[in-house]
């Protein structure tokens, strides 16, 4: 099936759709995964920090039934294939967007699939910091709020940040598969063009492509990091 | 200024009952540095940690400034601890905050304005000799500059007690020294009372007024640190004042007897003793072992000497004779 990649008519069709239509589904695919990506965060982030705050050792324990809840919860969502997600989550969808197909529906399950992972891996940083710091903060009166807010958030932005990097090249991925449901991006271009019509060349640019944007956001939130961390100087 | 009252603390861990305080009573008076000293497990880190609560007693009462800890609501408890600063042997500081920013944070939790807060963040990095390292973070630091920094953090909120598990412990003994000494130098100065964890009798003996010796969590002695030291009445005391004092390895005929005499005071340490009782009682000993030791300011010391079994009595009703001069019979008990 692949003797037929470098012919002419491929490579014109190929340049052509280099010129139309690969642009706009970069700008689509990195669109879709910076704003899914913060949205995993902004429900992530709080969700990981009561998973750990709330422990039973926790600074502010939470009664061991929600905690139960909202662990069952985050490994539920953790279990469902992302393609069967991509489905189920169709009512939430429509409720929110809309519409349940599309680019912008696709953020949905985008976020869904990624908030619970968002939250174990801000439970594992947390987990992380010396409870002895925590300890100091807590022997100079710092309430449950404050040691949330100004030592354990605080004191993990480095491996926070490192963290939702590898959300972010995650959700990359994932969005590559929402070209099923009718979602834009390099995906559906691969999908498209290699799987429905034969244009291989196309589909591999398509992921070529994908592989770049994966190595500048993971290039980029490891250099942030380091930038941030203040115990490496 | 801080009392401790029936203390007991049982911690359950694995279906085990640990006893890690049993009973235990301590008066330590305002502006005073009291040192609490013990073994490894003795329990002297759960004792500090119930001072403020970070450990809830089983049973007793902690008062400072004759606040009851233990009766305190939430909120209640977290401005109290405000009053009881701490400083601990690995420092404990923020690593992504600089120095002024570590300091300001006690500020910070207390709700004062940010700019109050710098400025006597630069006072108190003044203080503990670190004006240039406002802007440092502390993994720049040495040892010895982190535990400035720390104590510069917890004098902030204007403490009256500073508690401080194993604080130099992580440190040289030179740097220990310097800390030690801004300790003290902060006690004066402030009139903060003091309250020292450690497992290093050279800790007490530069800066503690009084002590209590922690055995297997109950307190077996305390007093006056020159009293204490000079003379433990306690098996761990003499384990804790007399380190080296193995004396079972000293090997001596069976029939040879071991004399430790105890000089309270400076003058008697400059006394020739054992060479005056040889030439005016005739009794030979051999010296097996001698320190002096320095206690707040005051020269202390010890000798171990051996002699013959019938010569023990005359030897301590002659050694007794001196003023400040006191003995006792070591047996193989004390190791
Ligand atoms: N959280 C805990 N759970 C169970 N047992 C504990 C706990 N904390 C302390 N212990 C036990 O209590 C005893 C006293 O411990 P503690 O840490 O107070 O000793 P310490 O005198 O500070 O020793 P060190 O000099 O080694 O720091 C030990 O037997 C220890 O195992
Ligand atoms: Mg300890």
């Amino acid at each position: 099936m692949f003797h037929n990649v470098f012919t002419q008519e491929q490579i014109e069709a190929a340049v052509l759709c280099l010129k139309t239509e690969i642009p706009f589904a970069i700008w689509e695919t990195v669109y879709i995964t910076v704003l899914a990506t913060l949205l995993a965060c902004v429900i992530g982030l709080p969700l990981g920090v009561l998973l750990v705050a709330g422990e039973k050792d926790g600074v502010r324990p939470l009664p061991a039934n929600v905690l139960h809840l909202l662990n069952g919860f985050i490994n539920l969502l953790r279990s469902v294939p992302f393609l069967i997600l991509m489905i189920m989550v169709f009512p939430l969808s429509r409720l929110l967007i809309g519409t349940a197909v599309g680019t912008k529906a696709t953020i949905v399950p985008l976020v869904v699939a990624a908030f619970p992972y968002v939250a174990r891996l801000v439970e594992g940083d947390l987990r992380e910091l010396d409870p002895n710091i925590i300890e100091a903060a807590q022997s100079m009166g710092a309430s449950p709020w404050q040691i949330v807010s100004k030592v354990m958030v605080p004191e993990c932005v480095p491996s926070l940040l490192n963290s939702f990097t590898i959300a972010l090249t995650t959700i990359l991925g994932y969005s590559a598969m929402s070209g099923i449901i009718g979602g834009g991006g390099l995906g559906k271009i691969a999908i498209n063009y290699g799987y429905y019509r034969y244009q291989y060349l196309i589909m591999y640019a398509a992921v070529i492509l994908l592989v770049i944007l994966v190595q500048i956001f993971q290039s980029a939130g490891t250099k942030m990091a380091a930038k941030a961390d203040k115990r490496l100087r | 200024m801080i009392e401790i009252r029936n203390l007991s603390k049982t911690f359950i861990s694995g279906g085990l009952a640990v006893d890690a305080l049993h009973d235990v009573n301590i008066r330590i008076e305002k502006g005073s540095i009291f040192g609490i000293i013990g073994q490894s497990g003795a329990g002297k880190s759960t004792l500090v940690r119930c001072i403020n609560m970070l450990e809830r007693p089983t049973s007793g009462d902690v008062y400072v400034d004759g606040q009851n800890l233990g009766n305190l609501s939430a909120a209640g408890l977290r401005a109290a601890r405000r009053q009881i600063a701490m400083i601990f042997q690995q420092f404990n500081l923020l690593m992504q905050r600089d120095c002024l920013g570590n300091v300001c944070f006690p500020m910070e939790l207390a709700g004062l304005p940010k700019a109050r807060a710098v400025k006597k963040a630069k006072e108190l990095l003044a203080l503990v000799d670190l004006p240039d390292k406002a802007e440092a973070y502390p993994a720049q630091l040495s040892g010895g500059q982190k535990q400035r920094v720390a104590i510069a953090r917890a004098l902030a909120t204007d403490p009256k007690v500073l508690l401080c598990d194993e604080a130099t412990s992580a440190l040289d003994p030179g740097t220990t020294l310097q800390i030690l000494r801004l300790i003290r130098d902060i006690n004066e100065t402030l009139g903060i009372t003091v309250v020292v964890i450690t497992h290093q009798m050279s800790v007490v003996e530069e800066i503690c007024d009084s002590v209590a010796i922690l055995d297997g969590g109950r307190v077996v002695e305390q007093g006056p640190a020159s009293v204490v030291l000079a003379s433990p009445r306690s098996d761990a005391g003499k384990r804790l004042v007399f380190p080296g004092f193995t004396d079972r390895r000293v090997s001596l005929s069976d029939r040879d007897r071991r004399l430790r005499i105890i000089f309270r005071e400076s003058s008697a340490t400059s006394l020739p003793l054992v060479a005056t009782m040889a030439r005016e009682k005739g009794i030979i000993a051999t010296v097996l072992e001698a320190n002096t030791r320095r206690l707040s300011g005051d020269v202390y010391g010890t000798t171990l000497i051996g002699l013959q079994e019938a010569d023990l009595y005359e030897a301590a009703k002659f050694l007794t004779s001196f003023e400040n001069v006191s003995v006792e019979e070591v047996t193989d008990d004390v190791s």
